[in-house]
């Protein structure tokens, strides 16, 4: 670190960002990354203190809030911190935090805007290619040597004019659909409204969606009302050639009735980033070589790791020198989010 | 036309055998214990050869086949046909284009995402169990990677339509710039190699394009390179690229074909850079049953005297 100069402001001056569990890229890559000369951490995990002894002995001190899934906003603990004036999110989904709580209390939040697109619908096309073409599982059969004693593996299925519907047509859903067009793939959505400009068909429920499609690719947000959404019948629906791709939160689909599915070939494949209950994963699906899982970590690339490093030490400077948040979330129009641990 | 001999020259399709049993008299050349007998006793009986990427029609079996008037392929690629020496002896030669062009191209961006986002290391570390203890490796970002295609025949140019959707730049090299096409040109393959990311190798296997792919141009590729080779094992200098791989002076390779099928070097299998499959490109229930009403629409449109569907020579 360089040495300090007379017109740095000293250690003690910095305002706070308190965090309650350090998001996944701090354990995982090393919260220096996120270092500012411009204020410092506030670390309650680091602390002795029980969490509400530790707030109460802080809460004057903390204007601002580093959070992501594992350490869920609640009202509860907005209510004991008074001073609070911005959460910054380092983590695509809004689910874990108290909007509604936020927007009452004139709390500015802020998130990843659009930082993870790109990544997270990467991740959607290359799950689905490797679901219908059986890269994962062809890749393990070469690598046991089983090719050149057992021969010809079995085939795929062609993506090519298949029609793909995509549950929410956000940020994310709109670069899948942008992705999926010139693979010849006709594109259809469901979404909380219609949307007058798009060319892709509009269904008005998931389950329609899912009769008229050929692959699902679950891009929408968790919340109250989509909780479940993908239920056994949007699966039945969906049918013995569908296929479902999740790069957004496993409470979305009904997971004991899509293992079932699976299992019980009601549907054709899956692939899966996010599951109810990470880390833990349904072991019926170990199994099946027609699903394709990986750790949550559609946004964890080296790319968009730099962009979220940049974006946190961002929006927080932004807000510690009164200028305008780099990403803030509108905070009108809410769906019904509850601070669900997601 | 039941009496028509059709030679088979290796498994390769349950439903094209089906379909040539039903039209013609059909010899399954892996089924017979001595070939050079076979061939002797049935030259007279067999008009035409249905080939593969795998086996198709040398001068040799040519030669030994004086009634042979059409070879079939069941592959795009014609490496394993003697062409030189069908034309001479008038001898048809059909293939499958078009009818799998989406499905290669698929898949070498299948094989981009698996290489660069380490979607098979991913399946591989959640079924492990190893999930719980959270280790996460950081991926590198396929989105706005600049992407080098070697031909830009049908395929290239379905596999650069579809990366450019990702955002990527096109850059190709082709054995003629073509001046209507607006990706970027290099005049070789070691220069292409040097200004990209990934580079994919999509154009027909012969003389000229064997070990296209060099010592010279996988170090230009350097160690953030990545390969994809979706066109024919012998593109590829197999051991230099596994020295690479294994050295890490390569930084990724997802490999569709080998030089030496279906042996594929055991060097590779404990790569988590590198992702193989058992030449799966035109590998889809659909696509598979098309090329396989191609190859009996020729031969049909043949023995009917009628125009080819399509034809090479």
């Amino acid at each position: 670190m360089a040495a300090e100069d007379q017109s740095q402001t000293s250690q003690s001056d910095l305002p706070y960002v308190l965090i309650l569990k350090p998001p996944p890229s701090f354990v995982l890559f090393g919260d220096h990354f996120f270092h500012s000369p411009n204020f410092q951490y506030l670390k309650a995990y680091e602390s002795p203190l029980p969490l509400p002894h530790f707030l109460h002995t802080h809460a004057q001190s903390v204007q601002a809030l580093l959070s992501s899934g594992g350490a869920p906003v609640t009202a509860d603990t907005i209510r004991l911190l008074p001073r609070l004036g911005l959460v910054v999110t380092t983590s695509q989904g809004l689910n874990h935090i108290d909007l509604s709580e936020c927007r009452r209390r004139g709390i500015a939040v802020a998130g990843a805007g659009t930082i993870f697109s790109a990544d997270c619908a990467d991740s959607a096309v290359g799950l689905l290619i490797d679901v219908l073409r059986k890269i994962s599982a062809a890749n393990r059969y070469v690598k046991q040597g089983l090719w050149s004693s057992q021969g010809i593996y079995p085939l795929g299925y062609k993506l090519g004019g298949k029609h793909v519907g995509i549950v929410g047509l956000g940020s994310i859903g709109t670069e899948v659909a942008k992705r999926l067009e010139p693979f010849g793939c006709s594109i259809s959505y469901n979404s909380r409204s219609k949307k007058p400009l798009v060319p892709y068909t509009f269904y008005p429920n998931v389950v329609e969606l899912a009769a008229n499609c050929d692959a699902l690719i679950i891009c929408c947000a968790l919340t109250d009302e989509t909780h479940h959404l993908i239920s056994k019948e949007a699966l039945l629906a969906l049918g013995k050639d569908g296929v479902i791709i999740n790069i957004a939160r496993g409470p979305i689909i009904d997971e004991k009735e899509l293992v079932h599915c699976l299992v019980k070939g009601e549907i054709r494949g899956a692939g899966l980033d996010v599951f109810e209950h990470e880390p833990d994963v349904p072991v019926e699906l170990f199994a099946l070589d027609n699903v394709v899982m990986s750790p949550h970590n559609a946004v964890f690339t080296r790319e968009s790791f730099d962009d979220l490093c940049k974006l946190v030490v961002g929006n927080l400077e932004a807000f510690f020198s009164n200028e305008p948040l780099l990403t803030p979330v509108a905070l009108d129009d809410l769906p019904h989010f509850s601070g669900r641990k997601d | 036309m039941e009496s028509i001999g059709v030679l088979m020259a290796c498994p390769m399709n349950s439903y094209l055998e089906q379909q040539l049993e039903k039209r013609f008299k059909l010899y399954r050349f892996w089924t017979v214990p001595d070939k050079s007998s076979f061939l002797a006793s049935h030259k007279d009986s067999i008009q035409a050869v249905v080939g593969n990427a795998g086996a198709g029609a040398d001068a040799e079996l040519i030669e030994a086949l004086p009634k042979l008037e059409i070879v079939a392929s069941f592959s795009v690629g014609l490496d394993k046909i003697d062409l030189a020496k069908c034309k001479e002896k008038g001898i048809r030669v059909t293939n499958t284009p078009d009818v799998l062009t989406e499905d290669v191209a698929d898949l070498a961006i299948g094989l981009m995402l698996a290489v660069l986002r380490k979607l098979c290391e991913s399946d591989r570390y959640v079924r492990s169990g190893k999930w719980k203890r959270g280790d996460y490796v950081l991926t590198t970002k396929f989105t706005g990677k600049k992407v080098g295609i070697i031909g830009l025949g049908r395929i290239g140019m379905a596999i650069a339509k579809r990366a450019e959707a990702f955002s990527c730049p096109i850059s190709y090299y082709s054995r003629t710039e073509k001046p209507e096409i607006k990706y970027k040109y290099y005049p070789s393959v070691v220069e292409l190699a040097a200004h990209c990311d990934i580079l994919v190798v999509a154009c027909p296997l012969t003389k000229e394009t064997h070990h296209i792919i060099n010592r010279e141009v996988i170090d230009a590729m350097g160690p953030k390179g990545v390969l994809i080779n979706i066109g024919r094992g012998p593109h590829v200098d197999e051991p230099e690229l596994v020295s690479a791989l294994v050295e890490r002076r390569l930084g990724g390779a997802g490999l569709d074909v080998f030089e030496n099928e279906p042996y594929v070097p055991e060097e590779l299998f404990g790569l988590d850079n590198v992702v193989l499959l058992p030449h799966v490109g035109s590998g889809t229930v659909e696509t598979r049953q098309a090329m396989a009403d191609l190859v009996i629409g020729n031969l049909e449109a043949h023995f009917q005297k009628k125009p080819l569907l399509t034809p090479v020579v």
